[in-house]
């Protein structure tokens, strides 16, 4: 018996704190993936990142386009970060990035939200970042099942074989 | 390569107990599979288990969004059918290779 099958990883606690669509899908990929294999699921979001569980906002998330080295255009050169501040090039990476991932099947996020709640997965607000962005219960999406302090996601957290991921 | 008897016929599995050959599987092979699994198959396990063949079949990459597009069933039901890693236990009875999709 190999250490992995001893140890099994029996509950992932993922937090999401930005809301960029990278840091997001990183998140729900990952969740739902836990889901999957039936692995106990809690996705924390806080900060920016809540983004992904406000109704008006989680199918219209963006990636930035300045200070991201790792952008390329179509053909593969690297972007230069002036070309970023061209109006609309963020909506139009944002648009690109959508839809090489509905070619994948990756599905919307308010989908994916779906998705893990039917398997059994846990979505939270953080409760801090919800009074500072001015937040209230109703603008989250209904998979949501609780706005918590940090102190109560610990606990949730909590159990052999757990595991907390900061994306 | 190895080999597993299932209902008196032996199939050739790879080691984590897919199926290599999937037309070697039947409804008694699957139920005989489904009991390793602790499980006891109704006529909806069998009616998503065909639909899991027949996509498999047509060459289409599983993942746990497409049942949601199979009208048989949908995923909350998908996940109360087969506990725990349910795309990976269902095409395991199902008799098809395990699912390479991450979605």
């Amino acid at each position: 018996m190999t250490t992995e099958k001893n140890n099994p990883i029996k509950k992932v606690n993922i937090i999401c704190a930005k809301g960029a669509i990278e840091d997001v899908y990183a998140t729900l990929v990952m969740g739902n993936g836990a889901v999957m294999e039936g692995i106990e699921t809690n996705l924390f979001f806080t900060f920016f990142g809540l983004d992904a569980i406000v109704k008006t906002r989680m199918d219209k998330l963006h990636t930035g386009v300045i200070g991201n080295p790792a952008l390329r255009l179509p053909g593969g050169l690297r972007m230069p970060t002036w070309m970023g501040v061209i109006p609309g090039m963020e909506a139009f990476t944002s648009w690109m990035m959508k839809s090489q991932m509905a070619q994948l099947d990756i599905p919307p996020v308010s989908e994916f939200l779906d998705l893990i709640t039917a398997g059994g997965g846990n979505i939270y607000a953080c409760k801090l970042a919800m009074d500072m962005f001015k937040f209230k219960p109703e603008d989250l999406s209904e998979h949501v099942s609780g706005v918590l302090t940090i102190g109560e996601f610990y606990e949730k957290a909590g159990g052999e074989g757990s595991q907390i991921i900061f994306t | 390569m190895a080999q597993k008897t299932y209902a008196g016929i032996a199939v050739d599995v790879n080691e984590e107990g897919y199926f290599i050959t999937p037309s070697q599987w039947t409804r008694e092979i699957a139920t005989e599979i489904a009991k390793e699994e602790s499980l006891t198959l109704t006529d909806q396990h069998f009616d998503i288990i065909e639909w899991l063949r027949k996509r498999h079949n047509a060459g289409e990459v599983l993942s746990i969004r497409s049942i949601n597009h199979s009208a048989v069933l949908d995923v909350k039901t998908f996940y109360q059918l087969f506990p725990g890693a349910p795309l990976k236990k269902a095409t395991k009875i199902a008799g098809i290779p395990k699912p390479v999709s991450c979605i």
